[in-house]
């Protein structure tokens, strides 16, 4: 797929579930033994085109995630490249025996993309958001887990599902208008986190949507004298464990921002790896409370979260106010002289 | 005698040694295993490994083979035991069943090389595995066919259904269902439990060619195995068994869904098997 600025702002315009129809065509047109599964969720999919185009490569299996999972683990064992797409609630929570048997278990391989993950679809009820989608299939074994910053890191993570060796979960979040991390081409490997953002004094770890409010949440500190750096972990397992070491040694908080629960996602991984290390920093999680609180609009979930740039500004600058109390820490950092 | 008939005789010796093996691995295990649902298909799978299926365990991997899924994963004694006929594992294998590091595990663990294609166990999971088998072979143009048994009792599983329900629409007559209608399961009757009612009549408004026989009849079996379906669809065997056939104190006793056996037991079961 062309890389430009122009294709860039139309999946922008679109939103990930669209972008995702949109590399779909891609894979159509670059592996013959390919099939894309979903559950009456075509159109959600943004795979209309697709399945005009190629309608030998599509096969709708009717609302049932189960049997999707069970049919696609049938195909990948007899060679085929398998993708499935359905709501993220449905394409985890519903399916996830089949997921661990048929795919973690018996390691047979299928991308499946997990639509409108996290709070987009607030005004639906918490029936159809998923808060929880990355902490199950995180426990499970076998299970790459992707999730794109932004359009353009969704055709990007498409891609390279496709030939990946193992199974991988496509986390989708965000809408249509969705902003832009990315501008132009980039170096997109599964596994390999991306500092987009230097800074001394926090470090900013983020996936999906939340790596563009970090983005703004970092300018937004810039302004009160406090330098952060923003990473975009887009692959949350495997964990780029090297880069968290690195950060831990040059920063005194790391703070991880995810469109999830509190519980089991980005947040947790990090902390998980953090007990190997010997005196790794304070850890801010940012993230939804583990509790289906009220629905509402996308924007206004993500206010009641305090999830905004601003919020995310707010709720680090506070922390690193407890974690470095007096200015020696960003004295130090800034190597500014201590007063005679 | 000609071919036909040299097939049933052929499975149904194999299925006398079958359960000869299967009593014998009950015994080595020292402690609890699943024979009554194991004694219940070893006349289905003797008839499907020996003379139905085109495996080749010298070429575990050869394109055409046709595939078989265990879909009720605790009837494993009776598929191993039909591995172990054709070649797959050995006798000496077999007694390592349930040990420490064995690869016979008291589930199916899938092993290409030793003829066991997908890993089962969790109730509900086969049938769609075959149904992505079955489209898998369509697609490429091959031949070869799928064969999944399901207990009764699984039919409970909602997944199942869903399976049910696919394998028509995508016209896949090149799938075979066998329900194992033992009548039991884990913790009483089907019937009590959750009954799976007349699976036959279902099946057939489902959209599946559905036949009906006698699921320890080499013949019969062997008869619905061999016929094509009608139209383009998948066929389902509706096979009547007995949970624990063979082992007469095991035969629709539930103590043995998942039970031991004595030395003793073990002894009298053989002389009754061969006499």
């Amino acid at each position: 797929m062309i890389l430009n600025e122009a294709n860039i702002k139309v999946w922008s315009t679109i939103g990930s579930r669209a972008t995702f129809g949109l590399a779909a065509l891609e894979l159509g047109k670059t592996i013959d033994d390919l099939l894309i599964l979903t559950a009456d969720t075509s159109t959600s999919a943004g795979l209309d085109r697709f399945k005009k185009a190629y309608p030998q490569k599509f096969l709708d299996v009717g609302i049932s995630e189960q049997n999707m999972m069970g049919i696609a683990a049938g195909l990948a064992s007899e060679g085929t490249t398998v993708f499935t797409a359905t709501f993220a609630p449905f394409q985890t929570l519903r399916c996830c025996e089949q997921i661990k048997v048929n795919l973690g278990y018996m390691g047979h391989k299928v991308c499946f993309v997990g639509l409108a993950s996290g709070l987009v679809l607030g005004v639906l009820g918490y029936t159809h958001c998923a808060i929880e989608d990355v902490a199950v299939m995180r426990a499970l074994s076998g299970i790459t887990i992707l999730s794109p910053a932004d359009c353009t890191e969704t055709v990007k993570a498409t891609l390279a599902a496709a030939s990946h060796s193992e199974s991988v979960y496509i986390r989708l979040t965000g809408g249509a208008k969705a902003p832009c991390v990315y501008k132009s081409d980039y170096d997109f490997q599964i596994g390999k986190a991306i500092r987009l953002k230097e800074g001394r004094d926090v470090a900013i770890v983020a996936c999906g949507t939340m790596v563009y409010e970090s983005l703004e949440a970092a300018k937004i500190l810039e302004a009160q004298g406090i330098s952060a750096s923003v990473i975009n972990m887009h692959t949350i397992k495997p964990l780029d464990t090297q880069m968290i070491e690195t950060l831990c040694q040059a920063t005194q908080l790391l703070v991880t921002v995810e469109e999830h629960s509190i519980v089991g996602g980005l947040g947790s991984a990090v902390a998980e790896f953090k007990t190997t290390l010997c005196s790794p920093p304070p850890q801010l999680i940012l993230g939804a409370p583990n509790r289906y609180g009220k629905s509402g609009e996308y924007r206004r979930l993500l206010e009641t979260h305090n999830l905004t740039a601003p919020q995310i500004a707010d709720s680090i600058a506070k922390r690193l106010k407890q974690v470095a109390p007096s200015e020696s820490f960003l004295r130090k950092n800034h190597e500014i002289p201590m007063a005679s | 005698m000609d071919s036909t008939t040299q097939k049933i005789e052929h499975a149904t010796q194999m299925a006398v040694r079958m359960r000869k093996n299967i009593l014998r691995m009950a015994n080595a295990v020292g402690g609890n295993s699943h024979i009554g649902g194991g004694l219940s298909i070893v006349d289905i799978t003797a008839t499907l490994f020996g003379a139905v299926m085109r495996v080749d365990p010298k070429n575990p991997t050869w394109p055409e083979r046709d595939r078989f899924i265990l879909s009720k994963g605790h009837g494993i004694l009776g598929y191993y035991t039909a591995l172990a006929e054709v070649g797959y594992i050995t006798e000496i294998e077999l007694l390592q069943f349930e040990k420490n590091d064995s690869f016979l595990l008291g589930h199916p663990v899938m092993n290409r090389a030793k003829g066991i294609e997908f890993s089962t166990g969790s109730l509900g999971m086969g049938l769609s595995l075959g149904i992505g088998v079955s489209l898998a072979a369509k697609r490429r143009g091959q031949s070869h066919r799928t064969f999944v048994i399901l207990g009764d009792g699984e039919c409970n599983e909602g997944s199942v259904w869903e399976g049910f329900l696919a394998a028509p629409h995508f016209k896949l007559d090149n799938l075979v269902a066998i329900v194992d209608r033992n009548n039991l399961q884990q913790t009483g009757a089907n019937k009590d439990i959750m009954s799976v009612g007349n699976m036959g009549a279902k099946l057939k408004d489902f959209g599946w060619d559905v036949t009906e026989c006698d699921g320890h009849s080499v013949d019969k079996l062997y008869q619905a195995l061999s016929t094509p379906p009608s139209d383009a669809r998948p066929k389902a065997i509706v096979a009547h068994t007995i949970k624990g056939k063979g082992l007469k104190i095991a035969e629709n006793n539930n103590d043995f869904h998942h039970g031991a056996l004595t030395q003793a037991q073990l002894e009298v079961a053989l002389k009754e098997i061969s006499s």
